[in-house]
């Protein structure tokens, strides 16, 4: 172990079956450090962070602990705690209708008796120290976000923790509730608290890290000083950039450029909703595929949500082959021909219980009216042929969709909205999950689909499967559009650059 | 493999949804069989207006679990689209029953012949049933209430606005005709509840045949958000689920005023929305939402008045009713918990495994 190392893992392996989750991964965190950590979706930062908390119990490497000679084992939560490694989730964990002090304090006493002021005092005390604005009888849900989160942050630290990891703690803050949250780290730091930082937000890994780890595909790719990996590097990184062989499927799909002067598919000016994305306009031509990109949490998602009126619309226009239409819920969206396949699978999209066949034909049988269902005979008869076209491996049509791999659950969406024959279709994250022979054969239907006349929003969080099949990418950063790439600029290097953004 | 195809078709019936209401039905009739075979004896009689009817413990079943049936359809579809139940079900008899009484006799509580057609009164007493139904599908679909918070207002105060709407009078209606809905028709010895609660069941069968009613509410149930995103109102189809509840419920109070010519206000379906919901359960339905069968509610609702019935028959006093019938209801409702079920498949697998391994050795 490093003379001022704090924390130190060796070779961490976690395998999940069928996932090999973690590979002999290295992390170390010093003495009063600022460390992000960072990965796309499925890079194995929560993994790590949950073998560190004892949530899953690692399969192979070491984890040392300074005071501690030898191996540390950490078999539960407890054990992490009493280790002094504590962590701050992104939802507050805490309860809102306790005093301040109560959720300083809730757990830890031993005894059946409390001491009321004696716990007020050092309550105030803790506070002080941190500087965070909030007393010890305030009840906790009248703090704001932030103060509930150094709140949070205040008890970890007060259980004399040795290492803090704060699991994107900053996502529902405000710019200057995240000012303060960095003081409080800074000050921390000071006191010589060892702190892992996850976050998708690169501006404030390079405002308030000492350091970064990253990590991509469950391995480790590196560690570096934050002065000596610019951010188009850190992107490059996380990202990966192994250019695939099957970049030329979409050359043999043929250009399907959009002629000049036609009437888009569906155009958007100055869209935004409730979920704090900056208006932003759009477009798409017939049989065109575009795309969304940007990392996780930039506002892909968000975006096309608000086209489809997933989310509420505060302002901007809909335009539906340049009629302007008035999109409420998603179903005024499925009238005009809009299909949208949810980014969370399980949340949004499986109705688990109910068979293949009811999963398949529910947003057209929605479309078709409450006194018109299918005849039974009809609903076999689409289903089997859905399954068919799709290759969905499903034991029958009656089989509840739960019970079918994560891939087959998504080509069982992908059917549903296939078989509502939309104009325009969103897939958010098609691929996400699912076998690479799936992922491939989801591209290649995009492509198919798009030289029908189908106009298709691409969205993955793998670059190199936008750059296979969009023609235009549409590129996000901190929930603003930051630029729109098409033509020659479409390769790695210049969309990485636009993501990363800021010094170049 | 004549023995294969025996063996499919049995684990298959373990796995229905039917199996348990049938199964405490049929425990039901063997227990009285061996107790005493006269509950089955159905004898034809003639009633003190010398109309000919049916006597039997059999007929009583039929007779008095009608508007638990009725109450079970709309209970489901609440059940499966909100997660939640209805208890709100028995002070709303009594307010329908009450506005019918009103309708009927207007504000002569005494009156000798009635204010306006019975079929007025109904549809009366429907539109305000369903209109109370969808003041708690509001609270649910709209506020987000709990299903049994929300209708625990209309719990509380039902009683007394059904009170109130009759100025807390009692008024008798003298109309032989009334009586009809909750009696006999002269000649015909089957009573009419049945015939109601058939024509219920068969309305809802073809609504849910030729609409998307089913699939909308188990959609909803299950998964919301997804529903949502389907272009599915929940809200809508929660609200739509308590409304068709206020009509169910609308129909209970005709046949409840009916079998008295009058109403009590405390007494009149006192904790049927209990027997109601555990008809759903008994039913093998899920109470947090969600797939539902009809059939299997509707049943289930029988197998809860065969119950009563069998436990009036061995003079159980009614006010030690509840407890044996809870100690009945803890051990179906245990036997159909799923856990309870998986694990009896596993036994059933085993025994099986032993068994074919002795055919081997």
């Amino acid at each position: 172990m490093k003379d001022n190392a704090v924390l130190e893992m060796k070779g961490i392996d976690k395998v999940f079956p069928g996932v090999r989750a973690l590979q002999n991964v290295d992390f170390t965190l010093c003495e009063g450090e600022i460390h992000a950590l960072m990965g796309e979706n499925g890079a194995g930062k929560s993994t790590l962070i949950k073998v560190l908390t004892g949530v899953y119990v690692k399969d192979g490497g070491q984890i040392f602990l300074k005071g501690h000679d030898g191996e540390v084992h950490i078999k539960s939560p407890q054990d992490a705690q009493n280790l002094g490694i504590s962590t701050v989730y992104q939802e507050i964990t805490l309860c809102p209708n306790l005093s301040v002090a109560e959720n300083m304090f809730i757990g830890r006493s031993k005894s059946a008796t409390l001491n009321w002021s004696q716990m007020n005092k050092a309550t105030t005390e803790i506070l002080q120290s941190l500087d965070i604005p909030a007393t010890a009888t305030m009840q906790l849900s009248n703090c704001s976000i932030a103060v509930q989160q150094m709140i949070a942050i205040a008890r970890a630290v007060d259980m004399e923790c040795k290492v803090l990891i704060l699991d994107e703690p900053t996502s529902s803050l405000d710019d200057n509730e995240v000012a303060k949250l960095f003081k409080l780290m800074r000050d921390l730091k000071a006191k010589g608290v060892g702190i892992i930082f996850v976050t998708h937000f690169l501006d404030q890994v390079y405002e308030v890290c000492d350091k970064i780890t990253v990590l991509r595909d469950g391995q480790l790719v590196g560690e570096y000083e934050i002065e000596k990996l610019p951010r188009l590097e850190l992107v490059s990184k996380m990202l990966g950039k192994e250019m695939d062989d099957l970049s030329e499927i979409k050359e043999s799909s043929g250009e399907t450029q959009a002629v000049k002067d036609e009437v888009p598919v569906v155009e958007v000016e100055g869209l935004y909703s409730n979920t704090g994305i900056k208006p932003f306009d759009f477009y798409i031509n017939k049989g065109e595929v575009n795309g969304f990109t940007g990392l996780l949490g930039s506002g892909r998602s968000e975006c096309v949500r608000a086209i489809f009126g997933a989310d509420r619309v505060v302002g901007g226009t809909v335009k539906v082959n340049g009629k302007e239409v008035k999109i409420k819920a998603p179903i005024d969206a499925m009238k005009n021909g809009i299909g949208y396949l949810p980014e969370d699978r399980k949340v949004d999209g499986i109705i688990g219980d109910l068979s293949v066949r009811e999963n398949i034909l529910l947003a057209a049988q929605v479309l078709k009216g409450f006194l018109k269902p299918y005849k039974k005979s009809e609903q076999y008869k689409l289903a089997q042929e859905y399954i068919r076209m799709l290759s969905i491996k499903t034991a029958s049509e009656d089989t509840p969709i739960k019970s079918l791999s994560g891939g087959n659950q998504q080509k069982v969406i992908l059917a549903r909205w296939l078989l509502t024959h939309p104009e325009y279709l969103i897939l958010d994250e098609p691929t996400r999950g699912i076998d690479i022979g799936t992922k491939v054969d989801i591209q290649k239907l995009v492509l198919k689909l798009a030289g029908e006349g189908m106009s298709v929003t691409f969205i993955s969080s793998e670059t190199d499967e936008m750059l296979r099949t969009c023609s235009r990418l549409i590129v996000m950063r901190d929930l603003n559009k930051v630029g729109e790439l098409s033509g020659d600029d479409l390769n790695q290097s210049k969309i990485m650059s636009t993501i990363a953004g800021g010094d170049k | 493999m004549e023995r294969i195809k025996q063996r499919f078709v049995i684990s298959n019936i373990f796995r229905n949804q039917l199996f348990i209401p049938i199964a405490a039905l049929l425990i039901i009739f063997i227990f009285n069989l061996i107790a005493d075979p006269g509950f089955f004896k159905v004898t034809l009689g003639y009633n003190n207006a010398g109309n000919p009817l049916l006597n039997g413990y059999l007929i009583t079943i039929l007779d008095y679990g009608s508007e638990l049936a009725i109450l079970a359809i709309g209970m489901t579809l609440v059940t499966a689209a909100s997660g939640g139940q209805d208890i709100s079900v028995g002070a709303a008899i009594a307010i329908a029953g009450s506005v019918i009484l009103r309708v009927l006799c207007g504000s002569d509580s005494r009156s000798e012949e009635l204010h306006a057609p019975i079929i007025v009164a109904f549809l009366i007493a429907c539109v305000v049933a369903a209109l109370f139904g969808a003041f708690n599908g509001v609270l649910v679909a709209v506020f987000k209430i709990q299903p049994m918070v929300a209708t625990l207002i209309l719990y509380t105060a039902g009683r007394s606005i059904a009170a109130w709407i009759n100025n807390n009078e009692l008024p008798i209606v003298n109309d032989v005709r009334f009586t009809y809905f909750g009696g006999l028709i002269p000649g015909i010895p089957i009573p009419v509840p049945f015939f109601i609660a058939a024509i219920c069941v068969a309305i809802i069968f073809l609504v849910l045949k030729f609409t998307t009613l089913g699939l909308y509410t188990q959609a909803v149930g299950i998964n919301e958000r997804a529903a949502k995103l389907n272009g599915l109102n929940p809200v809508a189809i929660k609200i739509l689920t308590f409304v068709i509840l206020g009509l169910c419920v609308a129909v209970c109070g005709l046949i409840k005023t009916s079998r008295l010519s009058t109403i009590n206000y405390s007494v009149i379906a006192k904790d049927i929305e209990m027997d109601a919901i555990l008809a759903v359960a008994l039913g093998g339905n899920a109470l947090g939402g969600g797939k539902f069968n009809m059939w299997a509610s509707i049943l289930g609702a029988y197998v809860i008045q065969a119950l009563t019935t069998t436990l009036y028959k061995f003079n159980v006093k009614s006010n030690a009713l509840p407890a044996y019938k809870a100690v009945v209801v803890i051990i179906l409702v245990v036997a159909s918990a799923p856990i309870v079920r998986e694990k009896a498949q596993e036994i059933v697998k085993k025994l099986r495994a032993g068994r074919v391994e002795k055919e081997v050795a």
